[in-house]
Parts: C-alpha cells; structure tokens; sequence
C-alpha cells in the first residue's frame, strides 16, 4: 500500500508548553495510529509529518493540528504520525495523550 | 327507505383456500408433513398470480430453504407476487423479482440486498409499496396487507403440525395469526420433526404444511460485540452519556442500538456506572436482544428484566438460567417476540440511544446512502417521542419539562418527552462526516423514486447528540436556530462544525445546552479500556460462569 506523506508547520508565537525528551505511542499496525513527539527548536513552530494510507484530507489534518496547538500552546515541537485511517476523534485523542505523558516525564 | 344489502357469498377466501388445499393434499401426508422434494409443487399448487405473500425474513432466523424453493417455481403459473416482509437480507428475497415471480414488496428491512432493492426499483422489476417499520408493517398485516400465503421458520414441529419457535420465536405469531384468521395458508419450514416439543409456540390447526428442511434455518449473530474492538473514543462518549444523560435523567427503561458505543456503555455499567452511584438507578428495565456484552451488567446485579426482539446465537443457555431477567417459558427456554418488544419499545421506554451514519444540520438524521433502500426496522418507532403514550416515569418528565419556551408553544398542559439520543463520533468510517448540510437520502429518494426521503430519526424528535466535542442538549433548545447551533458546537471539524461561532457556543455552553466532557468533569485521560467489565469475549465467557458459548467467528482465543 503506497503511504502518502504530509508535510507542515502551524506557527506559535507564544509557546506556552516545551517538551522535555522525546515520546513515543501507539502501534500503527494493531491500532488506529503511531505517533512520535519530540522537542524541535523552530522559533516557536509545530511541525508535522504525517504518512497515511488515504488522500483527500490535507485540510483536516491542518484544522486538527491548529486546534491541537492553539489548545495546548505547544512550540518548538515536532510530531509524526503514522496513521492507519484514524478519525479526527482518535487523532486528537492521541495528541492529548501524548503532550500528556511526554510533558508529565 | 332506502336498502342496498349486497347479495354475494360471505365465504369467498374460505372457499378459494379450500380449493387450493385439495391441489396440495397429494404433497400432504400425516402431521400435514410435506417431503422436502415436494415444496416447489406445494408452492405450485397453493400460490396464484398477484397473491400477497409473507416469507418469514426477520432481523435474525430466516425461512431461507423455502424462499429458495419459491424461487424454482414455474413463472408461467406464478408471477406478480406482492410480497410483504420484516426484511428481505437474503439473495433469495430478491432473485423472486429478478426471476419475474414477484413484483411489489412492502417490508421494513433491507439489509444486505440494501443494494439490489434500490437498483431493482430504477430498473422496473420491483415496484414498491412502501418502506415501513416493524410495527407499521405487522399493523398492516392486520388491516390492508394481510398474507395470502405465508412461508414461515420454526425449530421443531411435533407428529401432529405444532411448532416450537423457542428463542427466535420474533415475528412468528404476528405473522400467523395475521394469515390464519383471516382464512389463508401458513406453510413452515422446521429443522426437525419430533415427538415431542419443549412447549407449543403455534398451535397445529394454524399450520397447513410442514417441511423438514434438508439443512438448518439461517441465523445470523447480528447483536454480538466482540469487546475488543471498543475504542478509546467510543469509551469518552460513553462516560459522557453516563454521565451525561443516564444518571442526571435517571434513565431506567431503555433500548441500545447495535452500535459499539451501546457495546461500551454496556461494559462500563459495572465499572464507571458503580463508580457514579448509578447502579439500581439507571438501566433496570430493558428491550433488547440477548447482547452477550450485557452479561457482565447482569452478573453484578444491574438489570431487573430484559425483553428480547429475537434471541442471539450461542445465548440460549445463559438466557435459560435467568429467568428472573428473561422472559422464559414454562420449558425454560427464551420466547422472544417482535411485536410486543416494538410496542413497549414505541410506547414505554424512556430513552433509545443508537447512532447513525448521517446526521444534518437540522438534526435529522439516516443510514441510507444514495444507493441502497434499507429501511430502520424498529428504530423509527423507538427513536421518535411517542405521543399517545400517557403513563409518566421520572426522565419522560424531566425531558418534556426542559423546553423553555414550552407554555408558548404547548400552553399550560404539563407534557413528558422520550429522550432520543444520537452517539456519534464527527467522523466515521473512512472519515466520512457524520455531520452534514444535506443527508444522502435526499439522493436517495431521487435515484428510487421515492415520495421522501428516507429518515431514521427526525430532528424534531432528537432530544440529544454526543460526539467526543460534547453534548448538544437539543431538548433544552427553544427554537430550530438555538437547534442547530448546539448541532454546529459539538460537530468538530465538519464543515458543519467550522460554521460553528466561537461566542455562540460559549454561550450555549454557560447556559447548558452544550457541555463538553470538561464541562462534565470527564477526564480525558481516562478514557481508555481499563474501564471495561471484559475486555475480549473470553471475559463475557468467563462472566457468564461458561454458560455463554459464542459462535465459531468469535472464538478468538
């Protein structure tokens, strides 16, 4: 199955929230998406790199990463997914999750 | 004064059934018993052109070796059927107007011939009646779509014609009595002949052929879940309707769709649902099919009874040994029984939660997709506020007292309200949206020629919707304006939910009508499947102390 990846950043100005070392979770093959988040310094930026089995939801992925970071005040971060056709339920789930365990460390 | 009594024979069906039986007494031996060979002649012999007739396809067992042997009729002698049915999930259902033996269908469930239903109807060779609920089509059957002939599924026959229909007993005797009493022919299909029955479900003289099938009745485990499979999301949706919804309103009396949200909430009752103080408060009284994922419920004390639209495969044995729950007969086994399941479902429950493939801005929402015609078997009837019903339990008032504009729009008059839930995460399958400017019924209904579109649940009916955003509580809206901004605030990122305004939901938050799971005192974090009762189907097995045996597909272990 060919993968297609997605790449981009959201800005933020003002981080509110750093990251200490660098997280992983999940399993892409027995679960719904894998996900590795890690302390980048870019001026305040998030970026994504996003491998997915499906097209078609570059707009989505976008809108759901802004709430992510605009929720959270990330900065200085960056965070790939491996998805295996998540919904934007599970995606945003997982983020929390992962901010919540890498910023708990 | 002026007399026109008509002068006609008042026995016309008596006597035409009488002579299509002495076609058919050659093929019908003692016991009215009828070799497997000879059906396709019975058929031949009892069945006319333009005849309504009733294959017994229910939601689970199907009378499937007689609607294949309808199907080898001679089309030169039978020809123009009207069928009518609770569901048509077999090949065989729609290969009898492919073949040109039937031509009209009323019935209330597609299925998995969802497909050839729709297409058959642009292409000419099936004329429908209409789409129906269960309880529509079985009032039907009783006023201006009574059977003919009707080709029905038991169990077991005894030397004599009674039936034992036992745990799939489901739309058996509505469709008999239907037929019988009004002087036609009820052939059945039985697994096995024997001397004796565990207890009579039909009584011989309401049967006038027996066949031994050459192979069991199909029977489809349609309400099994395998825990394993719940997600973390649907998880979060069930706390928040536990939370939400079950414990503020005090919903006792209910029904779950077949959705894994109802898997999770059912799994979390023993787990969150205790944690909540919500045991002997909620969830005591219910219509449902045997879900083996309510056994861990039913093992820690939660449920006072359960009545069953149909049974469940591999849930005999379990049922059997709680009578005090089930509704079981003087043999010990599980009577199911659609209709009566349907009327209490339509009339006494307090809340149906299920979800749904589209819900649109209004608030309606439906399963149908722009080519297939499945119909809602029971849900329209228990996901709408009934409005005959007059009895008063705790959550119905509560409900019907929420609206806050009601003495403008009702007067004085106190009223109460079924609560009519929708579980949704915002996007489904292949992220598709759930929430949508216009549902796929719409095309639907263009591509069938049908007089409207298709609609499980209308808005208007719609008391609440979760998604993982939150809870739109529509039964706290005053208009269809303030409706569909709680719909906008909870559909995420949907080109609905993007139409939502940042201060109106904040707004609609401050005053109840949205909450999210923070707004609840949910913590995100916790929802995960620690919270499940059993976790995989070995775990319902071990619950059920072994007497739960699921099928062969789901014995993962």
């Amino acid at each position: 199955m060919a993968l297609n990846q997605l790449n981009f950043s959201i800005e933020n100005a003002s981080p509110t929230v750093a990251l200490g070392e660098a997280f992983h979770l999940g399993v892409v093959g027995s679960g719904d998406l894998e996900m590795i988040i890690e302390s980048k310094e870019q001026g305040g930026a998030v970026s994504f790199q996003i491998l997915s089995p499906v097209t078609g939801f570059d707009d989505l992925w976008k809108r759901v990463a802004d709430a992510f970071v605009r929720e959270s005040g990330l900065g200085n971060a960056h965070i790939e997914i491996n998805d295996n056709n998540a919904t934007p339920a599970v995606v945003m789930l997982r983020l929390r999750q992962a901010l919540a365990e890498a910023t708990a460390r | 004064m002026l007399q026109t009594k008509v002068n006609r024979s008042w026995e016309n069906a008596k006597q035409d059934t009488a002579q299509r039986m002495e076609a058919a007494s050659r093929f019908i031996g003692n016991g009215k018993q009828v070799k497997h060979e000879d059906t396709v002649a019975l058929l031949e012999a009892v069945i006319r052109p333009y005849d309504i007739v009733n294959i017994e396809g229910n939601n689970q067992k199907q009378a499937d070796f007689l609607a294949e042997c309808l199907n080898k009729v001679d089309r030169g002698k039978i020809h123009d059927l009207h069928m009518v049915q609770s569901a048509v999930p077999l090949k065989a259902h729609l290969d009898l107007f492919e073949n040109g033996i039937a031509k009209k269908l009323d019935f209330a469930f597609g299925g998995p011939q969802a497909g050839r239903v729709a297409e058959f109807i642009r292409d000419g060779k099936l004329e429908l009646g209409a789409i129906h609920t269960y309880l529509e089509l079985f009032g039907r059957y009783f006023l201006d779509l009574t059977p003919k002939v009707s080709l029905i599924c038991a169990y077991k026959a005894d030397r004599k014609g009674n039936l034992y229909t036992g745990f799939n007993t489901e739309d058996t005797p509505t469709i008999v009595e239907a037929t019988k009493f009004r002087q036609g022919i009820v052939i059945a299909q039985v697994n096995e002949i024997v001397d004796e029955l565990p207890r009579v479900d039909i009584p011989a003289d309401w049967i006038d052929a027996v066949i031994e099938s050459p192979r069991p009745f199909f029977l489809e485990p349609l309400f099994t879940r395998d825990p394993a499979l719940v997600t973390d999301t649907q998880i979060l949706l069930g706390m928040m309707c536990l939370k939400g919804i079950y414990g503020p309103y005090g919903v006792k009396r209910l029904n779950h769709g077949i959705g894994f949200l109802s898997t999770a909430i059912e799994l979390m009752l023993p787990t969150y649902g205790e944690e909540l103080g919500l045991k002997g408060k909620i969830c005591t009284h219910m219509i449902l099919n045997p879900h083996p994922t309510m056994i861990p419920a039913i093992e820690s004390g939660w449920v006072e009874t359960i009545h069953c639209f149909g049974g469940e495969l591999g849930m005999d044995e379990y049922v059997a040994s709680r009578p005090d729950i089930f509704f079981t007969g003087p043999d010990g086994t599980l009577r199911s029984n659609r209709a009566f399941a349907q009327t209490a479902g339509h009339y006494a429950l307090d809340m149906f939660i299920g979800g749904t493939l589209q819900i649109d801005k209004y608030g309606n929402s439906s399963t149908a997709t722009a080519n297939r015609v499945a119909g809602f078997g029971g849900a329209p009837n228990m996901g709408c506020d009934a409005k005959g019903r007059r009895h008063v339990t705790e959550s119905w008032l509560k409900c019907g007292q929420e609206l806050p504009n009601r003495e403008a729009i009702q007067g004085d008059m106190p009223r109460g309200r079924r609560l009519v839930v929708q579980g949704v995460e915002t996007f489904g399958e292949g992220r598709a949206p759930v929430f949508v400017d216009k549902l796929d019924a719409w095309k639907l209904a263009e591509n069938a020629n049908l007089d409207l579109p298709p609609v499980m649940i209308y808005g208007d009916d719609l008391t609440h919707i979760v998604t993982e955003e939150g809870i739109a509580y529509l039964s706290r809206c005053p208009d269809l304006e303030s409706r569909m901004a709680a719909i906008r605030g909870v559909a995420g990122y949907t080109e609905i939910g993007l139409q939502a305004k940042p201060e109106e939901t904040k707004r609609l938050r401050e005053a109840g009508i949205i909450m999210t799971p923070e707004d609840l005192g949910i913590d995100r974090s916790r929802a995960n499947r620690s919270l499940l009762a059993a976790k995989n189907m070995q775990d319902l097995v071990t619950w059920s102390g072994g007497l739960y045996n699921p099928p062969a597909r789901f014995r993962n272990w």
